[in-house]
């Protein structure tokens, strides 16, 4: 279960209309998963396909993550014009362990973001509870 | 040999020369070959882990590569 405060939750959907028709990509940050942190990075693909993340700024957010006493929670990204689930890709690429992967789709008349436990290729739904 | 491993305190038993390839497998770090070191503040080209060697002291972080995207969906449901 990820708890997220309605601000970010709403953010995540900003940041990937923002960055639409690019996938947007970024880390959620927290404690036992209380996501308290939200850190909008930069899709190096530029594509509407695919993202990856630089890791210089990934070293970057995991230290600051580090210095603020959080944890990473969440690897989250944006299908512009597909459903909110994982795509082959993102199973083959779910490479942290302990992180869920968040994905907020475009492709409906509403946004929709939905979490998921990647490990080994199985795919387990994660509730997400938006709190106030 | 004492580093700092993603920034905690870290020991690492033997005297040998111990390259970033070595220093990965020391620390059972699984599917290495999608990690990402940072040594010392500087992110280094996969390409320099075997001929790099860590030192007494050195602050080393690893990550996974983060990557995916909405391509290539399974059963063609999109």
């Amino acid at each position: 279960m990820l708890t997220i405060p309605r601000a970010i939750h709403d953010d995540l959907i900003a940041h990937a209309r923002a960055d639409f028709p690019v996938e947007a990509c970024g880390m959620l940050g927290g404690v036992d998963g209380a996501v308290s942190a939200i850190f909008r990075m930069a899709n190096t693909d530029q594509s509407n396909e695919h993202f990856m993340m630089d890791p210089k700024e990934q070293f970057a957010v995991v230290k600051e993550l580090r210095n603020r006493g959080l944890g990473m929670l969440a690897i989250y990204h944006s299908h512009p014009e597909s459903p909110a689930r994982p795509s082959e890709e993102d199973i083959r690429l779910a490479l942290t362990p302990g992180v869920s992967c968040v994905i907020v789709s475009l492709a409906g008349a509403e946004p929709d973001v939905k979490a998921f436990r990647i490990a080994d290729g199985v795919v387990e739904p994660e509730p997400i509870e938006i709190v106030e | 040999m004492n580093l700092t491993v993603n920034g905690k305190p870290s020991t690492i038993d033997g005297s040998e020369r111990l390259n970033v390839t070595g220093l990965l497998a020391a620390l059972k770090v699984a599917q290495a070959a999608y990690v990402t070191v940072e040594l010392n503040g500087e992110v280094l080209e996969r390409e320099a882990f075997d001929a790099t060697i860590v030192k007494d002291g050195d602050a080393v972080e690893f990550l996974y590569f983060m990557g995916g995207g909405s391509a290539a969906f399974p059963q063609s449901r999109r």
